[in-house]
């Protein structure tokens, strides 16, 4: 079984080649560029030198989430864009537990830390491979809390490392491990292992989804206030259709769909 | 040589708030014109959001492009090259697209094309027009743009006029919220106008100094809010069809008395418009009867032509293919892409929200 991983969730763009749990081939860029400018160009670069062609591909797994909002969305549209005429299963992995991966021989608890600004990391805490702490965007504070009474050695990892580094090691002293820079960040090879151990749950490329953690602004500062579009607008509200989204063809005489 | 080879092109726009895909033959025949039109979800926040836009073409663009292929009787084989929108527009929507179809297209093996927005929009008027052909004027008119564009030749573009502040389509948006009609301001305030006297009220016609063919719509649109304002406070009724009706002269008069200027300064016989705004019909009455009037030949398209869609981006994708247009793997979306340019290389991601 063949897998391509790809992840473009954090600052660096990457994908990986994995035949039956052997890692065939990696890249991975962390240069400044654009993902939208790096990861085509990367994937089309290893699959050629690893002698692969799209159609050989059993699975194409991608880092799904938490991360940047942009960044997900290329890594998604790109692996959905080169799914889709082939129709090459997809499958969704946590962008968290895929980091929790790039350390999976570590005895002691594991706690993926995502910056995800406003004060607050994307997290989940995992041991010998289980979810323990659920997936959540909390402040550094509030993970510290939750961790206080798990017992050994607590190991950290994600770009959360950086802005957090000190205070880690204050409260945490001589149980703070942090994970050396080969495995600190997101890695396009811990996606691809994933994926092909998950294989059974992979979707087509519509069904495929995201998993942000955090709603849009907009969204949530409405549902604060507890307003509908009737309250904003002063109208009443239509009749809800099942998919307000639904794609509909407009052929050339239909006049548009104002009417 | 042989019999003429028919080219198919898949077009794929997510520039703003509609997931379009559409497929064209030999640039002008629609085969399909797909679109999943998020106006129901915007509205409840009173204009486009962004990051949800951005959300919503992840979720919808395989099955607009899927059904564009079948409404078109067609599979990935049989297309000749993928067009998409690479600018301008909301750089976390145009992302969307522009990866995914770089991706097709690298699946597929065929040509990939940029396209530039309003060059699609420009480019709407071929579809149902078979005798239009450059040169021509074009008033590009939307929620984003209000440009008159001397269309030299396919993809060759000069701009002599635009707009120094709000686009028209803003104007629209801001008009319809303060009257209290909502959003997407320009197909409600066109409604609201029906049966409405133009010239109940005398707005501002938008001059401006220097460039006889740049527009203003700010102090028109501070003309309409004073005069609600004051409405208001002397305890006077507003009639809501006259006030768009005299709107809407105002707006139609300071584009199509420039359109035609610059018509009849350049010699140019045939006048054609654009854009969102170009499904106004006070616009369309008014730059039909000054056409007329003054003996230019006048081209529109129709309205679901004129909103968002990816015909028209298929049909200019089809005259850049033919023009040897070919973009890579790299091709970057391009949020404020001029018309006629090619998006600079290496820039940093925006809008890069977690």
């Amino acid at each position: 079984m063949l897998t391509l991983g790809i992840e473009a969730s954090g600052r660096s763009a990457g994908a990986a080649l994995l035949r039956d749990g052997r890692l065939l081939s990696e890249y991975s860029l962390n240069v400044g560029l654009t993902h939208s400018e790096t990861l085509l160009p990367l994937i089309e670069a290893l699959l050629k030198a690893s002698g692969v062609s799209l159609s050989d591909l059993d699975l194409i797994a991608v880092s799904a989430g938490p991360g940047s909002f942009t960044g997900l969305r290329i890594g998604a549209a790109t692996a959905k864009g080169l799914a889709l005429p082939g129709g090459i299963p997809l499958l969704p992995v946590s962008t968290l537990e895929g980091l929790m991966q790039n350390v999976s021989e570590f005895p002691g608890y594991v706690h993926p830390i995502l910056d995800a600004r406003r004060s607050q990391v994307y997290t989940a805490s995992y041991l010998h491979g289980e979810k323990v702490l659920p997936e959540e965007a909390v402040s550094i504070e509030s993970l510290l809390k939750k961790i206080r009474s798990f017992p050994g050695k607590q190991l950290f990892l994600g770009d959360g490392v950086f802005p957090y580094r000190e205070l880690l090691s204050e409260c945490l002293g001589e149980k703070l491990v942090l994970a050396s820079p080969a495995n600190l960040l997101q890695r396009a090879s811990s996606i691809a292992i994933l994926g092909e151990r998950n294989f059974s749950l992979a979707k087509s490329a519509e069904k495929f989804r995201l998993h942000y953690v955090r709603k849009p602004q907009a969204e949530r500062e409405r549902e604060a206030k507890g307003l509908r579009d009737y309250d904003l607008l002063g109208e009443k509200r239509g009749g809800e259709t099942k998919d307000r989204l639904l794609p509909r063809n407009y052929p050339i005489d239909s006049g548009g769909y104002e009417n | 040589m042989g019999e003429k080879r028919e080219i198919r092109i898949l077009g794929i726009e997510t520039s703003c708030d509609e997931t379009a895909a559409a497929v064209t033959k030999n640039g002008r025949e629609v085969l399909s014109n797909v679109i999943s039109s998020q106006i129901a979800v915007h509205t409840e926040y009173g204009g486009v959001v962004p990051e949800i836009a951005s959300r919503k073409h992840l979720e919808k663009i395989d099955e607009v492009i899927e059904l564009s292929l079948s409404e078109a009787g067609l599979d990935f084989s049989s297309l000749d090259a993928v067009a998409v929108t690479s600018g301008p527009g909301l750089v976390g929507a145009l992302l969307v697209g522009v990866s995914e179809a770089k991706a097709l297209a690298y699946a597929i093996g065929k040509p990939l094309v940029a396209v530039h927005h309003i060059a699609g929009h420009i480019a709407a008027n071929y579809i149902e027009n078979p005798d239009l052909r450059p040169p021509f004027v074009c008033l590009v008119v939307s929620g984003g743009h209000t440009e008159l564009v001397l269309v030299r030749d396919y993809g060759s573009f000069e701009i002599l006029g635009q707009s120094r502040d709000d686009a028209a389509g803003e104007a629209f948006d801001k008009v319809a919220r303060a009257v209290g009609l909502g959003y997407p301001g320009g197909p409600k305030v066109d409604r609201a106008a029906e049966g409405g006297d133009p010239e109940a009220i005398r707005f501002p016609r938008g001059e401006v100094s220097g460039n006889p063919y740049d527009f203003s719509f700010s102090g028109l649109k501070s003309a309409v809010l004073n005069y609600i304002n004051r409405a208001k406070m002397t305890g006077e009724e507003i009639s809501v069809p006259d006030l768009c009706a005299s709107f809407q002269a105002s707006v139609s008069e300071a584009l199509v008395s420039r359109a035609i200027r610059l018509c009849r300064e350049r010699k140019c016989e045939s006048l054609a418009i654009a854009g969102g705004v170009a499904s106004n019909s006070a616009l369309r009455k008014r730059v039909e009867a000054e056409c007329l009037e003054n003996g230019i030949r006048f081209y529109r398209p129709s309205p679901v032509l004129c909103t968002d869609n990816a015909a028209m981006i298929a049909c200019a994708g089809y005259y850049e293919y033919l023009s040897g247009r070919r973009d890579g793997a790299s091709l970057n979306a391009c949020p404020n892409l001029p018309l006629g340019a090619l998006c600079p290389k290496r820039g940093r991601e925006e809008g890069q929200g977690r």
